[in-house]
């Protein structure tokens, strides 16, 4: 076994047991830490994907940015209760029930028609990124720049006035 | 087992994690945090199949364009989360029930 394939087997052991890990998590905090592994070990997959890019991008922005975000919100809404905030589940019959008979149904199909395919070397993938980002992909990159801009304004406004309470 | 089946499997393993996440936990960050774990099952599966196809980048920029999404929303959502725990005292959506009637 080449030590690509045992890097790659690591990776997803990790992403798999954090995610589980994050279901079984007690406090939001240790919930936002082990999502921080499961992101991490999928970029990780990401690079061994020949997706260098996606995996840059997916450390900058979800480890970097929405995890940041993430725990800033944990320490705002943890302020007033003065104690960590604890999770506490509800309908569990419900959300085993359904879980298991989304991941059997999409074990069922993926085992029963997934064609395996030659992997194919890969060419230069940063280098075709940036060039159909300015030719195909020009519209959807400034569509989304207007999102980000909406985003932007858009939660500054909605946090911008806390002031008023219900007693 | 082939790689790319093991992948498929890892994003159906984490989307129905994020399911079981999103109907049981109270929290309401613990939800947000679900939502992003079943996007990102999403983005394993279209970098995983964009291998197959290395003259074409769409799968990876359709997952580029996810994670931006993904961004957005969460931006906007922990907003709402504050917003209304500033307001109600409580990050939990059970006990926001002024309209029960």
């Amino acid at each position: 076994m080449s030590s690509a394939l045992i890097t790659y087997y690591v990776f997803m052991f990790t992403a798999a047991a954090s995610a589980i890990a994050l279901l079984f998590a007690r406090s939001v905090f240790k919930g936002a830490l082990w999502f921080l592994i499961c992101l991490l070990s999928i970029a990780g997959l990401f690079v061994l994907s020949y997706a260098e890019f996606v995996a840059v991008t997916q450390i900058l922005i979800y480890a970097g940015g929405v995890l940041v975000v993430i725990l800033f919100g944990i320490m705002f809404t943890s302020k007033l209760a003065a104690k960590p905030l604890r999770v506490e589940n509800t309908n569990v019959i419900g959300g085993i029930v359904a879980g298991t008979l989304i991941f059997g149904l999409l074990t069922k199909l993926v085992l029963e028609n997934t064609v395996v395919t030659e992997i194919a070397s890969s060419p230069r993938a940063i280098e075709s990124i940036g060039l159909s980002l300015m030719t195909d992909y020009a519209l959807p990159f400034e569509v989304i720049g207007l999102l980000l801009l909406i985003t932007l304004i858009g939660a500054s406004v909605v946090t911008a006035f806390m002031k008023e309470k219900k007693q | 087992m082939n790689s790319l089946i093991l992948m498929i499997l890892l994003g159906a393993l984490l989307f129905s994690i994020g399911a079981m996440i999103i109907v049981m936990k109270k929290n309401a960050i613990m939800m947000l945090l679900g939502i992003e774990l079943m996007l990102n099952a999403s983005n394993i599966n279209l970098v995983a199949f964009n291998r197959f196809y290395p003259t074409r980048m769409d799968g990876q920029m359709f997952a580029l364009f996810v994670i931006l999404v993904a961004v957005c929303e969460t931006a906007i959502g922990l907003a709402l989360i504050l917003r209304v725990y500033q307001y109600y005292q409580t990050s939990i959506p059970e006990n926001i029930n002024e309209l029960k009637g």
